[in-house]
């Protein structure tokens, strides 16, 4: 090869711009998408882990808790209320106008057996844990539980009645295993 | 007027520039920064240990999400990892594996300065960041490789945190100081995790020293002439950014290949055994990375000596710049440093593996060899070439080097027309 040669290689003229283009165009594509999964996988690790997500039931079981009593457990690292309804708050709760609500819901469509209120016990406004499982607990001014953070009050099915909180207790999916013994999760 | 010309220069980026001059920076380091038109593929693993880097920062900022450094906790949280955590697996052997490529893309970087004279006049404070940046490596993987708490890790951390135990009379202070009790455990294996992740960022700062004494004087070259010329330069982007892109393919190849066919190949199997203070495994080894260091501390029959001996393995590199005074840099003009050289990479390789052979027989006679002339040849070699060695005829300039390997023609005239 001579001198001249490589004089003229470097004419501009001589450059294939549609080629460059196209190599351009392919390297950062592929380099763009390589980095898109690498990034993805690793920011997957962030994500709950298989024995965080291996622990997302919890069975109860009811028998012991005799009405007008509350248990409190937990289930994917929250409280979860479960109270033996006496007859006297499922009326008080059924008897209630929906169209009194702050977030409308019946009773029945908040139970699975009306002598048994199930409800994640994490208030709605901010995530505290609401007052109201203790014996000598604030119920609130509608006898179910009372946030002592910024004052929400939940009647007996948990429904928000007064207060900052958006939105009832939500309740968790369960399902009754048999009689007495429910699957939370 | 000069706000005039403010105002006319448009554009977000003018805005920000204006203000806090990142663009101009980037522009200057990374885009015109001017360049020896000749660096070979030697002169990607700089940049290639930058990238090496940050994988590692990135995958340990991850990984200590789900570590638990406590004695009781660590090793399954590791197997946690390994088995529970999303890709977890793919994390913790990308980070295992990284220090693997980050020791051998700065070693080869480090062999790289010494063949072709980069640490000497005006580059001196450059190569010693380096030797910096190796120390705090050093230790960090070192602290890294105790975390998962097996019986690797475990023993390791006794043998290396002993060493210190070597000097007399505070010795045994030193040593109960690092451990913070009377045996590596808990607060040892806590402490370590603090500063192994607290370390890489050190190397960060110690890094962008780095870069600044390295653009003080721009690059060296396999010539080893200063530049003399625009004509001996080329602009950084595009040309050597592609070629750092190409490198940087060729390796990610290399890491892939390590971390999903062979992801314990350069591992220890013993480590996957949790750490068991009452015995210690039957032969135990460090890392990879660390065996010539190893095999200098064991070629000495005394304690304090070879611990003292080890150390200076790594504190000669500090002093290369006044140990190698010779005026040309390149070993390509330098017949008798280039043997003594290739004499010398081969006795780290050799030193490597004796280290991780058991300490007897004929090993500790190859180990003594080698050791002598580790520092025979940095002590006495280096300066005794220094004053008496010939050098081949240097080309007038780096262009006439790259025109003349291309026409094998020496006349620097043309050389100099071609360029312009």
């Amino acid at each position: 090869m001579s001198e001249k040669d490589l004089k003229d290689k470097d004419l501009s003229d001589s450059v294939d711009e549609e080629k460059r283009d196209f190599l351009f165009i392919t390297t950062a594509g592929l380099a763009v998408a390589g980095g898109a999964v690498t990034a993805l996988s690793l920011i997957d690790t962030m994500n709950p882990a298989k024995d965080v997500l291996a622990l997302s039931t919890t069975e109860v079981d009811l028998a012991p808790i005799e009405e007008g009593q509350s248990l409190t457990v937990m289930w994917r690292g929250k409280p979860i209320f479960i109270r033996h309804r006496t007859s006297e708050e499922i009326r008080t709760a059924n008897n209630t106008s929906i169209n009194e609500l702050k977030h409308m819901a019946s009773d029945e469509s908040r139970v699975k057996n009306p002598k048994w209120l199930v409800v994640v016990g994490v208030c709605t406004h901010l995530g505290c844990v609401p007052l109201g499982q203790k014996v000598g607990d604030n119920k609130g001014e509608f006898g179910g539980w009372f946030c002592p953070c910024h004052g929400s009050h939940y009647d007996t099915s948990g429904r928000i009645r007064k207060g900052p909180a958006p939105l009832n207790l939500e309740v968790p999916p369960y399902d009754f295993v048999s009689d007495e013994i429910i699957k939370i999760g | 007027m000069k706000e005039k010309e403010t105002e006319n220069k448009k554009g977000i980026s003018n805005w920000i520039d204006e203000r806090l001059p990142v663009f101009t920076f980037i522009n200057h380091n990374l885009r015109d920064y001017p360049t020896p038109k000749n660096l070979n593929y030697f002169w990607n693993f700089g940049s290639l240990a930058g990238v090496t880097l940050v994988i590692m920062i990135v995958t340990g900022i991850l990984l200590a999400m789900q570590y638990t450094a406590n004695t009781e906790m660590a090793f399954d949280s590791v197997e946690r990892i390994m088995r529970d955590v999303n890709n977890g697996w793919l994390l913790r052997y990308i980070h295992m594996n990284g220090a693997s490529m980050f020791f051998i893309i700065v070693y080869i970087h480090m062999f790289r300065g010494l063949y072709y004279g980069s640490y000497k006049y005006p580059r001196e404070i450059l190569w010693m960041l380096g030797v910096v940046i190796l120390l705090l490596m050093m230790a960090t993987a070192f602290m890294g490789y105790v975390l998962p708490w097996g019986q690797m890790s475990f023993w390791g951390a006794t043998v290396i945190t002993n060493l210190f135990s070597a000097f007399p009379v505070i010795g045994d202070y030193i040593v109960t100081f690092l451990w913070g009790g009377f045996s590596v455990d808990n607060p040892t294996l806590t402490r370590f995790f603090v500063l192994h992740y607290l370390l890489p960022f050190a190397i960060v700062g110690v890094v962008a020293l780095h870069l600044v004494a390295l653009h003080q004087f721009g690059s060296n070259n396999p010539t080893g002439i200063d530049v003399k010329s625009e004509g001996d330069t080329i602009p950084f982007h595009p040309y050597y950014t592609v070629k750092d892109y190409l490198g940087l393919g060729v390796y990610l190849i290399v890491f892939a290949f390590l971390v999903f066919f062979a992801p314990n190949f350069l591992g220890h199997p013993d480590n996957y055994i949790p750490a068991n203070p009452l015995q210690t495994p039957a032969h135990i080894v460090p890392e990879w990375y660390f065996l010539p260091f190893y095999a200098i501390l064991r070629a000495v029959p005394d304690k304090l000596l070879g611990v003292l001996l080890m150390f200076a393995a790594v504190m000669v590199l500090f002093f290369l710049p006044w140990l190698d005074k010779h005026k040309i840099r390149s070993a390509n003009f330098r017949p008798f440093y280039k043997q003594f050289y290739w004499l010398f990479f081969i006795n780290c390789i050799v030193l490597g593996w004796v280290g991780a052979m058991p300490a007897e027989g004929v090993y500790v006679l190859i180990s003594r060899v080698a050791t002598l002339y580790y520092f025979g040849f940095f002590l006495i070699i280096m300066p005794f070439l220094s004053k008496f060695e010939k050098t081949t005829d240097l080309p007038s300039s780096i262009s006439a080097a790259v025109i003349s390997e291309k026409f094998d023609n020496n006349e620097p005239s043309s050389a100099e027309s071609y360029v312009k």
